[in-house]
């Protein structure tokens, strides 16, 4: 009887405070059809009196929002291939390949993971600059692509895979490479997914990177696209709350779809 | 030639190292194409940052070596100050607060419940959704006369609730309910993946032995997440002393410094302003403090577990 008790109010609670945690989702949707001077009314109104669905046909005149759109989905693609890429490749130098000095380097790359991004990232922008980078797509992917958290996240999960399988496959005559392609690869498509999910969503959710970096509009994702359309027109609240939601739209789908695997790759990455 | 050859084929013991050898060639093979990277843009800056900071260097003169004329700088900026006074004051708000949000829910969410998914969906989109739409809806929430956090206050009755971000004083905690709400759903994942590790007999056996569900959170659940905790609180740490997206888009560090965090002051001095050498010294003081946090926290958890 308590029990049953107990799991009620559990079922009370959770609903209540997730519902409390989704609040600001729902006044983002229900401000993005309202007009603008419908979205502070008093008392607040969840529903639209009339639902003003061409906020989200006018918006795509007012900023260039298909030009942002492109751009962070360009860069969160190429980043997230060559993170996912490059990343399992060396998780598997460093997981599966016994050499000298593979311990000191694996290290090197969990410290840097513990310093903050802050510590350096004024001689990454000189060698950019030095480069002739700044300004550039190119300066964000090769600033994100070879991440140490894709290569910690990847070796870590090549540990749970018994060293029997690549010890077999070289008896068979396989190479390094081969043992990588044909059974680790396809033995961590979890794991790969995990971090191809978290890389993109990081990537498309960036917005220090692409502030320090770029500054031609033409070049500009969605979140600094977005930042100075509210920068420009503060009291467009009905507008840049369309904005919000177009921006939010492309996760949630992501995020829907690959649920599982978020979950997998966080908690991977609290393993010891 | 073809003796050492011969010699190496005939020993076994020769022909380890040879062997070693090649299987060095291969693993830096398989790292390199990363390490390219990850070497030319980390861990040479990283190290670069170090040097920078003793120089008087901007993106036009030659670098001068300064000794720690830069630090001395420093001492006596008071905006340096504010922001480190700032960013404690985050960090003192934001760990606590996200980690026990971030437990509670995820002990709720252990037990046997149907829809599991569903909460535990609803408490981590906010982690992944966009950072600017966001901060933005949050602004907007917390409007002080017309938001609707606002107009609920003065609904039960107080009378003058606070401005939020446009006041000195409510800027910060406005900042860090925002940040709580963001995080807690990504810690709540840590959490519950040590909650699924701790057996049921322990449970079991203490319903057995008549312990309340109170005394089996203290006695069982706490002490077998102090591996969890230590890396939430790491972790936590080590995200509240970089914070700069969230403090950018909602308050830009305002109003007055009221949020001006250390990551900004770096920002505008290195980039902005382009003063390398002295943007450097301020990274090194937040990177010091963050390695101290951290060592300080190793330290604890290993004398706890003695």
């Amino acid at each position: 009887m308590t029990a049953t008790i107990r799991r009620g109010a559990a079922y009370v609670l959770l609903t209540c405070l997730s519902l409390a945690v989704l609040v600001p989702f729902a006044w983002m949707l229900s401000a993005s059809l309202k007009l603008d001077n419908e979205v502070f009314s008093v008392p607040i109104r969840w529903i639209p009196q009339e639902f003003h669905w061409d906020n989200f046909t006018r918006i795509w005149d007012r900023i260039p929002l298909l030009t942002y759109l492109r751009n962070s989905a360009f860069l969160s693609l190429v980043i997230t291939f060559l993170q996912v890429l490059t990343g399992s490749f060396a998780a598997y130098g460093f997981a599966k390949v016994r050499f000298p000095g593979r311990d000191a380097l694996f290290l090197a790359y969990i410290a840097t993971i513990a310093v903050p991004w802050q510590a350096y990232m004024v001689p990454q922008y000189v060698i950019m600059q030095k480069a002739g980078l700044v300004n550039t797509h190119l300066s964000l992917i090769l600033l994100q692509a070879f991440g140490a958290f894709g290569v910690f996240l990847m070796r870590q999960y090549y540990l749970t895979i018994p060293d029997e399988l690549s010890e077999a496959a070289r008896l068979d005559g396989l190479s390094e490479y081969g043992i990588w392609a044909r059974i680790i690869l396809p033995l961590s498509k979890p794991a790969l997914a995990s971090l191809a999910l978290l890389t993109f969503v990081n990537t498309w959710n960036d917005y220090m990177g692409p502030f320090i970096y770029l500054t031609d509009n033409n070049l500009w994702t969605v979140q600094l696209g977005l930042r100075s359309f509210v920068g420009l027109y503060d009291a467009e609240y009905a507008m840049i709350m369309t904005g919000s939601v177009l921006s939010v739209l492309p996760i949630l789908v992501i995020f829907l779809l690959g649920q599982k695997y978020f979950v997998q790759g966080i908690a991977t990455s609290g393993m010891k | 030639m073809a003796e050492q050859v011969a010699a190496r084929v005939s020993t076994p013991a020769r022909a380890r190292p040879r062997r070693r050898r090649s299987s060095t060639w291969v693993g830096w093979s398989f790292i390199l194409p990363n390490f390219l990277g990850f070497a030319t843009l980390t861990l040479v800056p990283v190290l670069a940052s170090l040097a920078l900071s003793f120089l008087d260097w901007d993106s036009y003169s030659t670098p001068r070596w300064v000794g720690l004329a830069n630090f001395e700088r420093m001492i006596h900026n008071e905006t340096f100050w504010t922001a480190l006074r700032n960013t404690a004051y985050y960090a003192v708000g934001h760990v606590p607060l996200t980690l026990v949000a971030a437990l509670g829910f995820a002990v709720l969410l252990n037990q046997k419940l149907r829809a599991v998914r569903f909460f535990r969906t609803a408490l981590f989109f906010p982690y992944i959704t966009s950072l600017v739409a966001v901060a933005v809806v949050w602004n907007m929430l917390l409007s002080p006369d017309l938001g609707p956090v606002n107009q609920l206050l003065r609904a039960i009755g107080v009378d003058n609730p606070p401005g939020w971000t446009t006041s000195t004083t409510w800027a910060m905690p406005a900042v860090i309910m925002a940040s709580v709400w963001r995080d807690l759903g990504y810690y709540m994942i840590l959490y519950l993946a040590g909650l699924q590790t701790i057996p049921a007999e322990l449970y079991e056996a203490a319903q057995v032995d008549g312990a309340s569900g109170w005394q089996r959170f203290w006695h069982i659940t706490v002490p077998s997440l102090r591996p969890t905790t230590f890396f939430v609180l790491i972790m936590l740490t080590i995200s509240s002393f970089k914070v700069f997206d969230l403090v950018q888009v909602m308050t830009e560090g305002g109003p007055g410094r009221a949020t001006l965090v250390l990551s900004q002051v770096i920002f505008r001095e290195g980039i902005t302003q382009g003063r390398f050498g002295y943007s450097s010294a301020i990274s090194m003081v937040l990177f010091v403090i963050v390695l101290t946090v951290t060592l300080v926290q190793f330290r604890l958890q290993r004398r706890s577990e003695r």
